[in-house]
């Protein structure tokens, strides 16, 4: 693709904005000292309901969102739409679940899942369990943001892999200097910018291709030419699309970086507003997802699906606002990247080096292993995409999303019951693990699974059917393993 | 959590969060095309109004528990 000046320019603008807003970030809100796992990791605890919308809506709807939502509709259709139920449905369980879980951990100073997990049942094999689980779904999402800025970064017509090193190289400098602020800040910018692109987006971009009745006409026209996919869902469809919607919504906020947004809050009315205010980006979201179908409308002429949003940005709009797009897209990708990889190093070190290592280690070093950690899962992640195939990172990170719901049992049920014990609770993590991914693998690494039942069949999502058998492992080994308990 | 715990009809309020779950997973209720709004499907449209309309249900319950801690 041809390099735009104009692009290019607004788009270097904006990332060295951010750039020094990361540093500056150090300073926002400054605390008697960053070494200190909850001050650098969690930004003290001390986030309103303002800051954690704009961190929390900048990490949960991150930059591959804005690329591969509207890559999915474009070439599956209805289908590719599950992400806006999905994203509906997070929000009552959010607000039902999580200030609970924010109480237990400010008053006992926890600072990740694993370490209520530990708390609730005094197991380190399932704090463990936990603490894996969070770490090995993070990083394949950590390398889908970069997959992100890389889709930009060649919209913007920069090869090589050189650009892809250097924004994550400032973002890792950037965090392990301020921690959580740095990404908080800066997703006051990147949301806004979101905004104003997918506002512009969804007026304008209609308005120039017929309309939106002329949009779904002309992609429902391309799906019947292919003959596949469909601007509705087809009967065998209708489980499948319900059970992604689900499964997902109650992993979403297990993952170590949205629950870092959620323990950063300053109280549990901090949660519950947000729970109600979080849904404006998901209307955005929806909006993003139509980007699909005015790919067909626009007849863009595109290699991959992944391509769909900025050649569509390239064709229909003036090249200074495709770059101020792309900046927000990129920006996009930072942000949730440092949230990911803050959770992940949250966990390495309160759960494995802390648990297994260096048991009486000082706030300010526990501070110091998150912060080398971060380095680390990050540049590792940098390593997955430029040296394997994207591929991998797409069916890691779909085995992620399975893995990462197996913790559900462990990490909510004890927040409402003291009816399971650690025992239980690791037999059905197993269960569920050992379930979810022989299905993606007999599936060829795909998220659904047809259960037959007599003549019939049904399509559901791996993720939901795993879950259900921890679940019931959980209970059963419960029942059976239960300790004679002293008279109450 | 709370020494002073909601009235029962307070509480009540949060069974309105499941209102969502039944409104958006029965799937062959809105998997249409007609009624379409402004050229949009039934199916997209319907999905996107849920988005104000879990915002307010959330938003009801809410106001019965933001009280408690």
């Amino acid at each position: 693709m041809k390099t735009d000046p104009a692009a290019l320019a607004v788009f270097l603008f904006f990332f060295i904005l951010i750039t020094v807003m990361g540093f500056a970030a150090a300073r926002w809100r400054r605390p008697k000292t960053l070494a200190r796992l909850d001050e650098w990791g969690l930004g003290g605890r001390r986030f309103g309901t303002w800051i954690t919308w704009f961190l929390v809506g900048g990490d949960f709807y991150t930059a591959y969102t804005v690329i591969a939502v509207p890559a999915l509709v474009y070439a599956v259709g209805a289908y590719g739409f599950f992400a806006l139920p999905y994203t509906i449905l997070v929000y009552p369980f959010v607000f039902a679940v999580m200030p609970r879980l924010w109480q237990v951990a400010k008053e006992k100073d926890y600072v990740t899942a694993a370490d209520v997990v530990h708390g609730r049942y005094g197991s380190r094999a399932l704090e463990l369990a936990v603490a894996v689980t969070g770490v090995i779904a993070t990083m394949p999402y950590i390398a889908l943001q970069l997959i992100g800025i890389a889709a930009v970064v060649k919209a913007l017509g920069l090869s090589g892999e050189l650009p892809l090193i250097v924004a994550f190289a400032v973002l890792a400098v950037f965090t392990y200097s301020s921690g959580l602020r740095a990404p908080a800040l800066i997703a006051f910018v990147k949301d806004i910018m979101i905004y104003i692109v997918v506002i512009a987006a969804v007026v304008l971009i209609p308005s120039k291709l017929g309309g939106y009745g002329a949009v779904f006409a002309a992609a429902d026209q391309a799906f019947r030419a292919k003959g596949a996919g469909g601007i509705l869902l087809g009967p065998s469809q209708h489980v499948a699309y319900a059970t992604l919607a689900l499964g997902s919504a109650l992993a979403a906020f297990m993952y170590p970086h949205t629950l870092t947004g959620i323990l950063a809050s300053q109280s549990g009315n901090t949660i519950r507003k947000n729970a109600v205010l979080l849904p404006a980006y998901t209307l955005l979201l929806g909006l993003i997802a139509l980007l699909g179908y005015m790919g067909h409308a626009a007849h863009l002429k595109i290699a991959s699906p992944t391509d769909v949003v900025p050649a569509l940005f390239q064709s229909l709009f003036p090249g200074w606002f495709a770059g101020f797009a792309f900046a927000a897209i990129g920006i996009g990708a930072l942000v949730p990247a440092a949230v990911m990889s803050i959770g992940a190093a949250n966990l390495f070190t309160r759960n494995v080096w802390k648990a297994y290592v260096d048991p009486g280690m000082d706030p300010a070093r526990e501070a110091k292993v998150a912060k080398i950690t971060s380095l680390v899962v990050k540049f590792g992640a940098l390593l997955v995409i430029v040296f394997l195939p994207t591929q991998f990172a797409l069916d890691l990170q779909l085995l992620g999303g399975v893995w990462i719901l197996q913790t559900l049992p462990a990490l909510v049920f004890g927040l409402f019951s003291g009816w399971f014990r650690a025992p239980a609770l690791l037999a059905g993590w197993l269960a569920g693990f050992a379930l979810g991914t022989t299905l993606a693998w007999i599936n060829g690494l795909k998220p659904l699974h047809a259960l037959v039942l007599g003549h019939a069949s049904v399509t559901l999502y791996i993720g939901l059917l795993a879950l259900a058998a921890n679940i019931l492992a959980a209970t059963i080994a419960n029942l059976i393993w239960r300790p004679a308990r002293s008279p109450a | 959590m709370s020494s002073n715990p909601p009235p029962r009809w307070k509480r009540l309020t949060l069974w309105l969060l499941l209102i969502p779950y039944a409104g958006l997973l029965w799937v062959p209720f809105y998997n249409l095309r007609e009624p379409a709004l402004f050229g949009i499907p039934f199916f997209y449209w319907y999905q996107l109004a849920w988005v104000p309309v879990t915002a307010a249900l959330t938003w009801l319950a809410y106001r019965s528990v933001r009280d408690e801690d």
